[in-house]
């Protein structure tokens, strides 16, 4: 039984796949269809990294109709990181939001 | 932004910018805008008042201002309810306003974890840019 670690550095070491997962965290839930149209690899190779990360515990997938949608679930990250980076991460990018809001407000 | 293996941890984040005290405290203090770089609120600019941060994630921050000196000092709690330990989160967030030559500079303290707090929820949703950054360090080092 390999520890969680193994498993998410082992699935997130594909250039691809973490591509694909970095698309999902950024954008939220997306279709293979459009996941495939901004990979550059093609719909089998996507669905199967897809299969990857949701047996990694990184995405979920929920069916409607004929679509299968994904979404992230960065939580899956919490063995490999501890509070500290993932807030100092939080609180830098909410500061470049907040140095973009101040460009736009009045004086 | 290092922990240490004490009681508490501090996150702490600086930066200036290139507009007036005034401007932040409004950025900081009013709902709206507020929205516009943190989260959906009901924040007020009075001590004791309780509000909520509603996250994209889904998650509902419990905060309560504990400090409002105009242009110059916000905090409040930053409190995350979970039954599990491991995910409970209670803290606080203090801003500083410094007024310098070429515009503001503001420093945020996130302090009060218990050392064995291993996640910020508040954190999960973008955390992953440092940690995929941090992951491509491992792996060339591994090589």
């Amino acid at each position: 039984m390999p520890e969680p670690q193994d498993t998410l550095f082992r699935t997130l070491a594909d250039p691809t796949r973490r591509a694909i997962f970095e698309r999902l965290c950024r954008k939220g839930e997306q279709t293979v269809v459009v996941l495939t149209a901004q990979s550059g690899v093609s719909q089998p190779a996507v669905s199967k990294h897809l299969g990857v990360l949701k047996r990694a515990g990184l995405v979920q997938d929920r069916h409607e109709g004929r679509q299968t949608h994904y979404s992230a679930r960065p939580a899956a990250l919490a063995p490999l990181i501890d509070w500290t980076s993932q807030m100092g991460g939080f609180w830098e990018s909410r500061f470049d939001d907040l140095e973009n809001l101040l460009e736009r407000m009045d004086q | 932004m290092n922990g240490t293996s004490s009681e508490t941890r501090t996150v702490t984040v600086e930066r200036e910018f290139p507009h007036p005290p005034e401007k932040l405290w409004r950025a900081l203090t009013q709902p709206h805008l507020i929205e516009e770089w943190l989260m959906k609120n009901d924040f007020k600019p009075v001590v004791g008042h309780s509000f909520n941060l509603r996250g994209e994630w889904g998650g509902v921050l419990d905060c309560e201002v504990l400090t409002v000196e105009p242009n110059r000092t916000l905090s409040y709690t930053w409190n995350f309810a979970h039954d599990d330990p491991a995910f409970d989160l209670k803290s606080i967030v203090t801003f500083t306003l410094t007024q310098t030559s070429g515009g503001t500079h503001l420093r945020m303290e996130q302090s009060g974890f218990r050392p064995n707090q291993k996640q910020a929820y508040g954190g999960a949703k973008v955390g992953w840019q440092k940690f995929l950054a941090d992951l491509e360090q491992v792996l060339a080092r591994e090589e």
